[in-house]
């Protein structure tokens, strides 16, 4: 079996409604769990950017990007290793307010880029970004103070290599 | 007007004319070139049926006894034309009755152009009456879809479905449009589309691929090359006959990529596949370069992939980019138009000859003559076998019709024994394998066809999954010859339990009403044949007929297709009993 690797998988798309449908049945189509997704605008005007995490073998992630190139609104889709990416995730903690003041909490804020957002009578938000393993480190962290509510968002990621949408655009028109 | 009318033919109007969108989807499939369409009514799409009644003189509608025979008929038409088929339905159930015809057209690259009747825009999402989702529904099984709530869109997304459909590798599309879409007039023009900026139809050709796979092509004391349909809908035929006639190399096809040339060239070898041709699929594993052409590797044709070719450098041309390396890793891929790849490398390839490695696919067709094709063309036994049904059609025919099979023993014995001599003349399902796809793909492709024979083989099983389209035949008058062989089973799923499930026949022995007496209810000549003595006499009759035909054969009980490459199976590993 051919190791499973987690891989960012990039798709510049036209801004068409039911395109998300279109993508995600490629990988529910190939048993493929989408760990995180982010969609937004991208560098180039009326062109969209679909972010995807996925743990998968790499033959399998070259097939399916393949298969991803081939939706007549995708206009190209990349898929890259961590190494290749600078990438950056954020969550939100909601933990009663009676542990506000307590110093272990305190400590474990001093990480770097955590820091609380909202104080109210009966609880307090702490927003925390980073890699995906400084979250896991933070959640670990504060889960035994009790979360009221977590979250985490959808990867957002920068490739180091140049993805060249604009020229390909330009070719084409 | 006159000019108007010229306009519309060449796919132009730019001058503007207010009208409804129910008309303007007729406008902007006369300005498409298309005439004829296949459907059913319902509420939600009656506005566009209104203008198909007022333009009746320019435009010929169809009316199915089912949305599935709409879409199977619109794919024969589509087969046998190369041009996309054009299919009407309502929503809700008119819609996903399309989902089946859809798939199969998807996955065997079929153009098809589908056009759903929705409800009103303000209820959508209300689970009004007959509303569904149908372009959640048909996004994994069309190339392309879209939903149309407003008239003024209807000249782009339909202009935008005919290329998408025809271009590149083929493939449906839908439109659906809200009925208040076709109520509301807008101004009307129209213009062709022809390029999309997402979409790159056929990718371009690189030069250095094609001498790379000359090379190897130049050098191979074993070449063998295994062609699929992409040769047919490229256009191709005749290049490819130029290419394999210069290198000299035998060739095989995919069941769809038969009768791209003749049966009996002689450079043309069988079939591949689970069923195929002994030769072929033995030396599969023998070639040292294997060279695919417009084919894609499916699990039917390549058996275990563990031990598929592994001796061989493997080549592969095709237009889509996201079959290389898909299912067999490939060493050169030439991505491009099949015709342009083919033209090309004529220039750098060599004039060869490979006698003795031709030979040894004689030596194993005799060997597959012995063993079973002697037993099927000339029985000793007293029922009748599929085989020489076929045989006995290709004598009357000349191999001069389109067959098409359905889906089981009879599409096996079809694709292996019927002779072709001309292009386009297997229409069959093949990658979604759907029972019940002949009859009205039948009706299709004689539509598209009408100076051709067209004749339907169907099991008894799939004869009754469609065999309400008899009614189209009966209103239509269209005359294709329909021959059901009927050996009492659902033979290929018996056949599987007789070998691997030890003859427990769950569920496929089959009481069938009275065939003979079904096809006259419709008006329709019909006869039964059970005696070999009978079947040349009946054939025959069944041909001269100039109108629609029935003939039911009755088929030796549990006879097997051979060869056969048992599941998971190596394609050298082909069982010949």
């Amino acid at each position: 079996m051919e190791e499973k690797k987690n891989f960012t998988v990039s798709v510049y798309t036209e801004n068409n409604i039911g395109l998300l449908n279109r993508i995600s049945a490629i990988f529910l189509k190939r048993h493929i769990n989408i760990e995180s997704m982010t969609v937004s605008k991208s560098e180039i005007e009326n062109v969209h950017r679909f972010t995807f995490v996925v743990e998968v073998p790499e033959t399998l992630i070259r097939k399916v990007v393949g298969q991803l190139e081939k939706q007549i609104e995708v206009i190209r889709a990349f898929y890259h290793t961590e190494d290749e990416i600078i990438y950056h995730e954020t969550a939100l903690f909601k933990i009663a307010s009676t542990h506000l003041y307590d110093e272990k909490i305190q400590d474990k804020l001093k990480f770097r880029r955590a820091h609380i957002i909202a104080i109210t009578e009966r609880y307090f938000v702490i927003e925390a970004s980073g890699l995906k393993e400084d979250i896991n480190r933070m959640y670990e962290k504060l889960k035994p103070f009790g979360l009221l509510q977590f979250v985490r968002s959808g990867r957002i990621a920068i490739t180091r290599p140049k993805m060249a949408i604009s020229e390909l655009l330009a070719e084409i028109n | 007007m006159e000019t108007l009318k010229k306009d519309i033919q060449k796919g132009i109007t730019e001058k503007t004319v207010r009208m409804t969108g129910a008309e303007a989807v007729i406008k902007c499939l006369l300005a498409e070139g298309v005439d004829l369409a296949y459907g059913y009514p319902g509420g939600a799409i009656m506005p566009i049926y209104d203008e198909i009644y007022k333009y009746q003189d320019q435009f010929h509608h169809v009316l199915t006894r089912h949305e599935q025979g709409a879409t199977h008929a619109a794919q024969g038409f589509a087969r046998v034309t190369g041009k996309p088929g054009i299919v009407f339905a309502t929503s809700g159930p008119g819609a996903t009755n399309l989902v089946t015809g859809i798939a199969d057209a998807q996955i065997d690259s079929t153009p098809l152009v589908c056009i759903t009747g929705q409800v009103g825009s303000h209820l959508l999402g209300s689970d009004a009456f007959q509303e569904t989702d149908i372009i959640g529904i048909s996004t994994p099984v069309t190339k392309w879809n879209h939903q149309i709530t407003k008239a003024s869109e209807i000249p782009e997304v339909f202009a935008k479905a005919f290329y998408i459909a025809k271009s590149g590798r083929p493939g449906p599309v839908l439109i659906d449009i809200t009925k208040d879409a076709q109520f509301e007039e807008f101004d009307f023009s129209y213009k062709k589309c022809e390029k999309i900026r997402s979409y790159r139809a056929i990718p371009k050709l690189n030069i250095d691929k094609v001498k790379e796979a000359a090379k190897l092509i130049n050098s191979a004391k074993k070449p063998f090359i295994v062609w699929g349909q992409g040769v047919i809908i490229g256009g191709a035929e005749q290049e490819f006959k130029n290419f394999i006639e210069k290198t000299d190399i035998p060739s095989a096809s995919t069941a769809l990529g038969l009768s791209a040339i003749e049966t009996k060239h002689p450079l043309n070898v069988g079939m591949v596949g689970m069923h195929g041709n002994y030769a072929p699929n033995v030396l599969t594993n023998s070639c040292d370069v294997l060279i695919a052409i417009g084919m894609r590797f499916d699990d039917r044709v390549t058996g275990n992939l563990e031990t598929y070719a592994k001796q061989a450098k493997v080549i592969h041309f095709d237009i889509d980019p996201a079959e290389i390396d898909k299912n067999v890793i490939t060493d050169v891929a030439v991505v491009a138009d099949v015709k342009e790849s083919l033209v090309e490398i004529m220039q750098y390839v060599h004039k060869t000859e490979h006698k003795e490695w031709m030979n040894e696919f004689h030596k194993l067709y005799d060997v597959e003559m012995k063993a079973v094709i002697n037993d099927q063309l000339n029985p000793t036994k007293d029922g009748l076998t599929m085989g020489e049904v076929i045989e006995g059609i290709n004598k009357e025919t000349k191999g001069d019709a389109i067959m098409v099979s359905d889906v089981g023993q009879h599409q096996m014995f079809a694709c292996r024994y019927a002779d072709f001599i001309k292009t386009r003349s297997n229409v069959t399902s093949g990658g979604l394998g759907t029972m019940g796809f002949a009859l009205p793909a039948s009706i299709g492709a004689k539509m598209g066809a009408p100076d051709r024979e067209v004749v339907a083989i169907i099991g008894d099983g799939g004869y009754q999954m469609t065999c309400n389209e008899l009614g189209t035949i009966l209103q239509t008058k269209v005359p294709v010859k329909i021959v059901v062989l009927n050996n009492s089973y659902l033979g290929m799923v018996r056949q599987w339990q007789e070998l691997f499930f030890d003859k427990r026949y769950a569920s496929t022995e089959m009481v069938s009403p009275d065939f003979v007496k079904l096809a006259g209810a419709y008006d329709i000549e019909a006869v039964r044949v059970s005696k070999r003595e009978d079947l040349a006499a009946a054939i025959k009759t069944m041909i001269a007929s100039k109108e629609s035909y029935f003939m039911e054969v009755i088929i030796e009980q549990e006879d097997n297709v051979f060869p056969m490459i048992p599941t998971g199976a190596s394609v050298s590993d082909i069982r010949l009993s």
